[in-house]
């Protein structure tokens, strides 16, 4: 079974990114993570996100083109980056987004993914 | 009088479970070691509400004092288990039982305001509980069905001036350890049948998802009403092994509760501490003198010996603290004690096994308390005896360390006395008998300097042939300890980074950051 594991964080987890202090630590946890979860072969892909601020968020409404600066919803989470991994069980899924320090700092949302090979 | 509703007040028919739960109780808690210290205080723990007569929750919630608070909760806890099992075990359907007590509990909520709380409360929702099973049955006319006619018979006998329900609950733990059950499904059972704990509680701490673990339990149950699961307790001969996975339901809710109060935060129990209820009752409920309470006492030692710790795992501003580190002066001398009597009364009935081992293990641990010194070679040679019963990865890789750290120049010979009371008890455990001398001594003891006890032990990890050391945490923990021990920082960071990443606690990342940032150093 395929899962994605979504990381939302809040501002101040992606603050720590540039930060002199906690930058490293910050660092340090998720090379650790991402690591740990190449080394099961288990990952199908997966990337981390710039921050929100450097989003732009596109609508079509009554046939009007809309561009807006920055994330399309005004959250306190955003979404920092992702993993699909091919998993035995949702059980299994879930213990990878507690591992994750997205967990402690913010949210880990654990999604099936979609059978689309009938679509191709 | 609230204090009692805490499991009424959460009935809900739906979703998440039908069990009626502690969480709805006022959030708090006092420190967990001095509950489970009152548990000791009262080993069978269950004293208040043998008779009915007294409830010590009722007195409690006027009193409305902590530990009154905390008597409270152990008392309803008590009768929840107690009033469900004796539903259960008359009526064979535990899933019938729960939605009937329930509903028992929301009809109390309702009525004891208005006519004050009876005398016999226990007995009053029994009746009440009773009739909407009765009730249930008539609804789906089956009037014919043999278990209905049992309830209405036995009926006559208790009424609410006849508060004296007998103590079924051992046959309810017998039922959810059923080899029929599987087993990764008993111990969430047993915590919602015997404990009363909602289905999305049990889900928080197994790290399982709410509607997943609501299902599972409704199968499990569906499966042992269909099957015809007998309630009941087993042949002598069948004794030791079934009370054996009992143990082993009770030992895995202890593993989840370990820490995990603090890594799901709110939203699930502290299931340490309802392990360790778990295993006092099992002792309380098993004749003392069967060989099968060997084990019962050895698992109740070890819960105490584990939990005794507790205050000192954590630090200044929640730093993790691992246990060679430990101030002993925060450790519960108490609870240790009581830890070593029950190991003691464990070896006397000379049936020795996996948890009286582990124990030992803790045991000689907590002797560091009185010696200043961690007997790692006793606790190497306990690790042997623990792997020839229960080869666990666990035990492989405690074997490791405690063969390196036995020639590292912080071990000290066990003798029978010297570490107290603690290291004889370890020796009794050790050797099968009460009377031993010092602990039989590994084959990696003697001799060993400390880098070539490094080398053995970095050399057990090796050969643990086992494709879970790829997400076993404590695997790459203890490599990258020993790897750094020989002064391979490059190769002890690698194994620390993948510890890391396997780590959930943040505090437990942060120690081991810090270990790693002394590598660089």
């Amino acid at each position: 079974m395929q899962y994605m594991l979504t990381f939302f964080h809040p501002a101040s987890e992606f603050e720590k990114r540039q930060d002199p202090v906690q930058g490293p630590a910050y660092w340090n946890v998720w090379k650790a993570y991402v690591g740990a979860l190449y080394e099961t072969g288990k990952v199908v892909s997966g990337a981390g996100l710039m921050p929100p601020h450097t989003g732009t968020s596109v609508r079509i409404r009554n046939g009007k083109q809309h561009v807006q600066d920055g994330p399309y919803a005004d959250t306190k989470e955003h979404l920092a980056g992702y993993f699909v991994i091919d998993v035995p069980s949702l059980d299994v899924a879930l213990e990878w987004a507690a591992r994750s320090p997205s967990s402690a700092a913010g949210t880990t949302e654990v999604r099936p993914v979609m059978d689309t090979s009938n679509m191709k | 009088m609230g204090l009692w509703f805490r499991r009424g007040a959460a009935h809900a028919g739906g979703g998440g479970g039908r069990a009626v739960s502690v969480a709805t109780m006022p959030a708090r808690r006092e420190p967990a070691s001095q509950s489970v210290a009152d548990v000791n205080a009262d080993p069978a723990g269950l004293a208040a509400t043998d008779t009915g007569a007294d409830p010590a929750w009722r007195a409690a919630a006027e009193a409305g004092a902590d530990h009154a608070w905390r008597a409270a909760e152990a008392a309803a806890r008590d009768s929840y288990g107690r009033l469900l099992a004796y539903l259960a075990y008359r009526w064979r359907d535990i899933a019938a039982a729960e939605d009937a007590l329930a509903e028992a509990f929301a009809a109390a909520l309702n009525t004891w305001p208005k006519t004050g709380v009876p005398d016999a409360p226990d007995a009053w929702l029994m009746t009440a509980a009773r009739r909407n099973l009765l009730q249930m049955a008539r609804h789906r006319k089956v009037e014919s069905d043999p278990a209905i006619t049992l309830l209405l018979g036995e009926g006559e006998g208790l009424t609410e001036e006849a508060p004296v329900i007998p103590d079924e609950r051992l046959k309810l733990l017998f039922v959810c350890a059923h080899p029929a059950i599987a087993p990764e499904l008993r111990t969430a059972l047993m915590l919602q049948t015997v404990l009363g704990l909602q289905a999305r509680q049990i889900a928080a701490a197994f790290l399982v998802a709410p509607s997943a673990m609501a299902q599972r339990l409704v199968r499990a149950k569906g499966k042992i009403r269909d099957a015809g699961l007998r309630f009941e307790e087993p042949e002598a001969r069948d004794l030791p092994e079934r009370v054996g996975a009992v143990l082993e339901a009770i030992y895995a809710a202890y593993g989840l509760g370990w820490d995990g109060a603090s890594v799901i935060g709110g939203t699930a129990p502290d299931l340490a501490q309802e392990a360790l209820y778990l295993a006092q009752l099992l002792r309380h409920l098993l004749p003392s003198d069967a060989p099968a309470s060997a084990e019962a006492a050895g698992l109740a030692a070890l819960l105490l010996f584990c939990e005794s710790r507790k205050a000192a795992r954590y630090g200044a501003e929640g730093a993790f603290v691992p246990l060679h580190e430990q101030d002993t002066a925060l450790w519960d001398q108490r609870m240790m004690g009581a830890a070593n009597q029950a190991l003691w009364q464990a070896a006397q009935l000379g049936s020795p096994g996996r948890f009286q081992l582990e124990a030992a293990i803790q045991s000689a641990h907590c002797a560091r308390a009185a010696t200043g010194h961690v007997p790692w070679d006793g606790i190497a040679a306990l690790y042997g005896e623990l792997i020839k019963l229960a080869p666990t990865i666990g035990a492989l890789v405690g074997q490791a360390v405690a063969v390196a750290e036995a020639g590292s120049g912080r071990a000290e010979e066990m003798q029978p006395g010297s570490g107290g009371t603690g290291s004889r008890v370890t020796a009794a455990v050790a050797t099968g008998q009460a009377d031993a001398g010092p602990a039989a001594s590994g084959p990696f003891d003697a001799g060993l300097d400390a880098a070539s006890s490094v080398d053995a032990g970095l050399g057990l990890l090796e050969r643990i042939a086992d494709a879970a050391i790829a997400s076993y945490q404590p695997y790459w923990v203890a490599k990258a300890y020993l790897l750094a021990k020989r002064g391979e920082a490059a190769a002890a960071r690698e194994c620390y980074m993948r510890a890391i990443g396997l780590t959930v606690l943040p505090a437990q990342k942060a120690y081991l950051l810090r270990q790693v940032a002394a590598l660089a150093a």
